[in-house]
């Protein structure tokens, strides 16, 4: 277990080499850098320099002199260093910004997670016990729907609906305009009600997905030969279903569920975006739309850390979860 | 799929023998008596049984027809600007009655901005001489509130509180303006200027040999508000008229035969009377209610919304099907190869899918989108770009497919007797294998369609997607970032949005509905 752990460990290093080169180049070779914008910008000022002398400046300045390839290892060297550099657009340091706002993103998955899991684990056995029948079309109609509605779309209509039409939360960010006015716990339950339609857009698009998988699961399990042998000793539905089913789903759900605990840290780029909620997602897509070859790199390559964890710890987690896998 | 050769010979055979013959001929033994279907008319009855795929094939069948036959049917281009017309008001001039001396200037050195001024002064004070910077000025008086100031002998310039304006289009030199005033207070009727003998009528009218008007004395400064525009003297003197008379409003009719009604508003302040015009423009019909002519009203360019829906839809369909074609294309080719050959071709590839799948595609998209943004691609090159890319970023999912697929086929029976029987190994992939995988690749690539044409939405939403001119789902919607919009039009962005959300339901639907009538396991 221990070589095996070691040996994907070992592959997803080299894994991030690549996809951290590939990220690198792919930013580097961006036709409008911030460089450029900046230098655009400070030869536009009266009595400045000329654009191509602002532009060698900054680009020493910026470390951006030399090809991808060297930039690339000199970018890996400060990064095995701890050195993370400063964000352009943020002007703090990278860590300082990421520190400010993953908690946040952070927070609001996990509390959409937790909600997704009460919401979607039952609902699917409920559909895999009674298959085809009402309710399971039903179900399966709600989690199609999930999957299929497209975020921003859901996220415009509870808007227009909670917001425009009932005028009970904020249409956009994390505080109200008299957020500095509140005492603490006032301010605690500003930042709740400005993040409950956010939380309820990533509930609602993304537990269609589980959803279904715990009801296929569940469909397999209840198809399985010791089922049969339960139902055989004439045990009660309830007890199958509840002690001896439900036991043997929870394996594969435990495994995706582990292995989906690291991207609650890599935050919600778009639902962050609509409501404009501080998070690293809306951080980050700024931060990429805009160029920041430190802010973005640090995210990506974070992100993509983050999937290999969660790719490596659902694999673990089978292994722990069900004693008939044995990984080498 | 050995067997499918097999199946399929028998149940044509059986078809032809019970079409001319019924059941009943044969013994209850008979293996006649039993139907047989290939696997595929098996798959096809187990998918028309499912009544919610049934639901969702139809509605896709509507979708594309709505979408590829509705552009031909709809009346409308897809980039027809429609037009209103419109009642605006526009600032169109402002009158002012002038209280002040106004200079005319000859010599721009000697009569200076500073020399006015004192020549003010000492209108003011009566004094008729005076000296500035070292030059002595005097000052003679034409008439009430007009006076010349010279220098050296020579007129550098006046002060009046009347002025002598132009009727044409060209100005008025200054020897006329001197002229016409020292004729009008000698009260002689004609006057020469310019090697020109004018003539000084009613109303301080100045008409040349030709007795056209060229130009008038008036106390009136009427100047529009745009600098191109022209008053004739006839507006102009209807205009006086109004506002001595104090009117609100007047309605006018140009020479061009344009009518249009003015309003005059006094401004106290600049002691001035503000002109606005009331014309009817002809305006884009931006954001118009639904209505017989637009069914679902027009969008912020002023094209027809049911229109745009329709093309829209052509270009998120095509996009999603380039897109998995790209895709699975990729991805059975490398996870076919991966799959057969295994050892260290294996190895590689998945590493590849590996650094593939864990490539961050939504933030990748979002930094290309960006970077197509700067370098101003045009709209057509910008989308094949896109496909391209959605394309590239999502084969390792199938390329994982097709080789878990093959993985396990490769170790069952039929392949090894498709082995045994000698069948080159080009027929044993093509022929043997693929088709096997085909069943898993349907499913995947209908629910890929889905997810595709939301991923191209969500980065048309974001702007970063496919751009005006052309019109997708997505970018329709984009318009709801607009507060009002979102507030006040939904026929704007609702269509669009249950457009998307059928569309991709329906897929996959259909693609959930394939699964089980793929799967022999199933009950029904």
């Amino acid at each position: 277990m221990r070589k095996y752990i070691l040996k994907r460990l070992l592959q997803s290093v080299v894994i991030l080499f690549f996809v951290a080169f590939i990220i690198y180049a792919l930013m580097r070779c961006l036709p409008t850098s911030y460089i450029e914008a900046m230098a655009q910008q400070k030869s536009m000022q009266p009595g400045s320099k000329s654009y191509e002398e602002w532009m060698q400046q900054l680009t020493v300045m910026y470390n951006m002199d030399g090809s991808i390839v060297t930039g690339f290892f000199r970018w890996i060297g400060s990064m095995l260093r701890g050195e993370f550099g400063d964000s352009w657009k943020w002007t703090v340091p990278v860590v300082e910004k990421f520190n400010d706002t993953v908690w946040l993103s952070f927070v609001m998955g996990l509390i959409s997670f937790i909600l997704e899991l009460l919401i979607a684990i039952p609902l699917g056995i409920v559909a895999a016990t009674k298959q085809y029948s009402k309710a399971d079309y039903t179900i399966s109609v709600i989690a199609l729907a999930g999957i299929s509605l497209p975020t921003f779309f859901f996220a415009s209509l509870l808007k227009l609906v909670f917001s425009v039409k009932l005028g009970w939360f904020d249409l956009y960010g994390l505080i109200g305009r008299n957020y500095n006015q509140l005492n603490a716990w006032g301010q605690f339950l500003d930042k709740a009600n400005h993040l409950v339609m956010p939380i309820v857009t990533l509930v609602v698009v993304s537990m269609g997905a589980l959803m279904r998988y715990t009801r296929t699961n569940m469909l397999e399990v209840l198809n399985a030969d010791y089922i049969r042998t339960a139902r055989a000793k004439g045990l009660s539905e309830k007890k199958v279903i509840y002690h001896h089913a439900f036991r043997n789903t929870l394996i594969p759900i435990v495994t995706i569920v582990g292995g989906s605990l690291p991207g609650l840290f890599s935050g919600a780029l778009i639902t962050e975006t609509l409501f404009a909620i501080p998070g690293i997602g809306y951080t980050s897509y700024n931060s990429m739309v805009s160029g920041d070859i430190p802010f973005s790199m640090f995210y990506l390559v974070f992100i993509a850390i983050l999937t290999l964890l969660g790719n490596l710890l659902a694999d673990i987690l089978y292994a722990v979860v069900d004693p008939r896998v044995r990984i080498a | 799929m050995s067997d499918n050769e097999n199946n399929k010979f028998s149940s044509s055979q059986t078809a032809a023998e019970t079409a001319d013959k019924p059941n009943e001929q044969y013994s209850l033994s008979d293996d006649r008596r039993v139907k047989v279907l290939s696997p595929g008319a098996l798959v096809a009855k187990r998918f028309f049984r499912n009544r919610l795929a049934v639901t969702g094939m139809v509605i896709l069948i509507l979708m594309f027809a709505f979408s590829f036959i509705g552009g031909l049917v709809s009346p409308y281009r897809q980039d027809q600007l429609f037009y209103r017309t419109d009642v605006q008001i526009k600032d169109y001039a402002g009158v002012v009655h002038n209280e002040e001396f106004r200079y005319t200037v000859n010599d721009p050195v000697l009569f200076k901005n500073i020399v006015q001024a004192q020549a003010l002064k000492n209108i003011m004070a009566g004094s008729d001489t005076f000296t500035y910077n070292g030059t002595s000025y005097t000052i003679e008086k034409i008439a009430d509130d007009v006076y010349a100031v010279s220098s050296g002998g020579n007129v550098v310039g006046l002060a009046s509180k009347e002025l002598v304006t132009s009727s044409t289009r060209d100005d008025v030199s200054f020897a006329f303006t001197e002229a016409a005033f020292r004729a009008r207070a000698a009260g002689e009727g004609t006057f020469t200027a310019d090697g020109k003998t004018y003539t000084l009528g009613e109303g301080d009218s100045i008409t040349d040999a030709a007795g056209s008007e060229v130009a008038y004395i008036s106390a009136y400064i009427v100047r529009p508000v745009m600098p191109d525009v022209f008053f004739s003297r006839d507006f102009k003197d209807q205009l006086i008229d109004a506002v001595e008379s104090g009117q609100t409003s007047f309605t006018y009719t140009g020479e061009d035969g344009v009518t249009a009604e003015y309003i005059l508003s006094y401004n106290a302040t600049s002691k001035s009377w503000d002109i606005k015009q009331e014309i009817d423009t002809k305006v884009f019909d931006t954001y118009s209610s639904p209505s017989s002519e637009h069914w679902l009203g027009t969008d912020r360019n002023g094209m027809d919304m049911l229109t745009r829906l329709m093309y829209g839809g052509r270009i998120s369909l095509i996009i999603g099907f380039v897109v998995v074609f790209i895709e699975s294309f990729l991805g059975i080719i490398l996870g076919g190869i991966s799959g057969y050959f295994g050892g260290w071709v294996d190895g590689l590839i998945m590493r590849i899918v590996d650094i593939f799948y864990c490539i961050p595609s939504m933030p990748i998209i979002i930094i290309i989108g960006a970077a197509m943004d700067a370098a101003n691609l045009p709209s057509l090159t910008r989308m094949m770009y896109l496909m391209l890319i959605l394309g590239l970023l999502g084969w390792a999912g199938v390329a994982r497919l097709v080789r878990g697929q093959i993985l396990s086929l490769r170790e069952q029976e039929f392949m090894t007797a498709t082995e045994a029987c000698g069948i080159r190994p080009s027929r044993r992939i093509f022929r043997h294998l693929i088709p096997n995988v085909v069943p898993q690749l349907i499913v995947y690539m209908t629910m890929g369609l889905g997810s595709t044409i939301i991923m191209e939405a969500t980065l048309s939403f974001l702007g970063l997607g496919v751009r005006f001119p052309f019109a997708s789902w997505g970018n329709i919607i984009n318009d709801v970032n607009n507060t009002y919009v979102l507030t006040n039009y939904w026929f704007i962005w609702i269509p669009a949005g249950v457009l998307l959300l059928v569309t991709v339901l329906a897929f996959n639907i259909v693609g959930d509905g394939l699964r089980d009538a793929f799967d022999p396991k199933m009950k029904r």
